[in-house]
């Protein structure tokens, strides 16, 4: 027997209309309409979702764990993009 | 259904000096209760250990649905039917869910299969034995899932992330498997007296093995403490033996069945069941291969396996056809 394994789909639901598509785990499929129906008999047995995605899972691209720090650095110090930076009297409203 | 720890990876491996730095940082994230992810770096026995967890926790699931597969067949009425039915479907969910994340340790489905088909990996000691009787699939949801759900609980709170999200998906399904073979008990204890009958055999024969699947006792299950340190198990097998009884003897009490163990007595002071001692000897004799349906178990699996292995085939050759068509067009 060939022992070509089928490619791995990762699988993604969106739980009802409203919410983003959120990932779940993955299924092998030969193709990625097998894939969809193999995500529905594994992923949604109990109406877990109204949308299903599957993506070839070779075809993510993820940033690495060791750069993490260096990676989101530029954001960390950075607190004047948040809202509570600002100091505004008790007194004015509405802001 | 679940995982017994059977022959758990504890040595560490040998380390040079930045290993030790990357050891220190993973214990410390470890400790905080922080989740590992498969692309953090974790020591090499860390992953070789969920490998053979996950693994067998999979390959149980797998394996599991064929005793009750075993009765689908003949359930007493088509309600039943549908349950057994939705219920063995579920089991493959479970071992697709955790054949998913132990994928995620960068072990391929076929290498899990093989392991499977060719006996070197273990599954839970509780599927070898047969299922006699329509009382075994009570017995089985009731008692089997009660205590795999006793031992994932806390599973889902594992370190390694894909493991405990799994566990969360399998243990929300669980609790319907635990019930409906409940549900499957109360009718026969409200039936004739054969059927009474034959639940208190099925009890009988499914008690010991049920206390079986907690794994070996504290004293002999040396690679324990190493996963409590890495927080892939948080309680004992003892520990989560004894919460079954406490939470078991009642529901057995109530179904008016009595339990198979002359030792059996509650202890006022401590608040628990006291049990008698388990055969050991039975339990090790099952892990090695030699309980009532070893044989028959891995054979339908090796069977189902290479019957399927033309619609594999045929289902990537077709795939490759729509791929080659579309490159054409």
């Amino acid at each position: 027997m060939s022992k070509q394994q089928w490619p791995l789909y990762e699988v993604f639901i969106r739980s009802k209309a409203g919410l983003s598509h959120k990932h779940v785990g993955s299924v092998h499929a030969a193709d990625a309409q097998m894939a969809l129906d193999n995500a529905r008999d594994v992923y949604t047995r109990r109406m877990e979702g109204v949308s299903l995605w599957v993506v070839e899972a070779n075809a993510i691209t993820a940033s690495e764990p060791e750069d993490k720090a260096a990676w989101f650095e530029p954001a960390e110090n950075k607190v004047y993009r948040h809202p509570t930076f600002y100091e505004i009297p008790d007194e004015v409203k509405g802001l | 259904m679940y995982t017994q720890g059977l022959d758990q990876q504890g040595d560490g491996p040998t380390l040079v000096e930045n290993e030790q730095d990357l050891l220190e940082k993973f214990q410390a994230k470890v400790d905080a209760e922080e989740k590992i992810e498969p692309k953090d770096w974790m020591p090499a026995a860390y992953r070789k250990t969920l490998i053979r967890q996950i693994a067998q926790h999979a390959h149980s699931e797998i394996i599991g649905m064929q005793p009750e597969g075993n009765w689908i067949t003949r359930a007493p009425s088509l309600r039943r039917k549908q349950i057994l039915l939705a219920k063995v479907q579920d089991e493959a969910g479970h071992g697709l869910y955790l054949y998913s994340a132990a994928e995620t340790l960068g072990v391929s489905r076929d290498e899990l299969v093989d392991q499977l088909i060719d006996g070197t990996a273990k599954y839970s000691s509780i599927f070898n034995y047969p299922t006699t009787s329509w009382a075994d699939i009570g017995a089985i949801g009731w008692l089997v899932d009660g205590a795999a759900i006793m031992n994932q609980i806390p599973l889902c709170r594992c370190s390694y992330g894909p493991y405990a999200r799994a566990m969360v998906r399998v243990c929300k399904e669980e609790s319907f498997h635990q019930r409906q073979g409940y549900e499957i008990m109360i009718a026969l204890s409200r039936g004739s007296d054969e059927q009474k009958a034959m639940m208190q055999d099925a009890f009988n024969r499914w008690w010991w093995p049920s206390l079986m699947m907690f794994g070996p006792s504290d004293n002999d299950s040396k690679h324990s403490a190493q996963s409590m340190a890495w927080k892939i198990k948080r309680f004992s097998n003892d520990e989560l033996r004894q919460k079954f009884v406490d939470a078991t003897v009642p529901q057995a009490e109530y179904l008016g069945l009595t339990v198979p163990d002359p030792d059996l007595k509650f202890n006022e002071e401590t608040g628990h069941y006291e049990f008698g001692e388990i055969d050991w000897q039975e339990f090790y004799d099952v892990i090695q291969g030699n309980g009532p349906c070893n044989r028959q178990r891995l054979a339908a699996r090796k069977s189902a396996h290479e019957n399927g292995a033309w619609v594999r085939e045929a289902a990537a050759a077709y795939a490759e056809k729509q791929r080659q068509r579309k490159e054409a067009a």
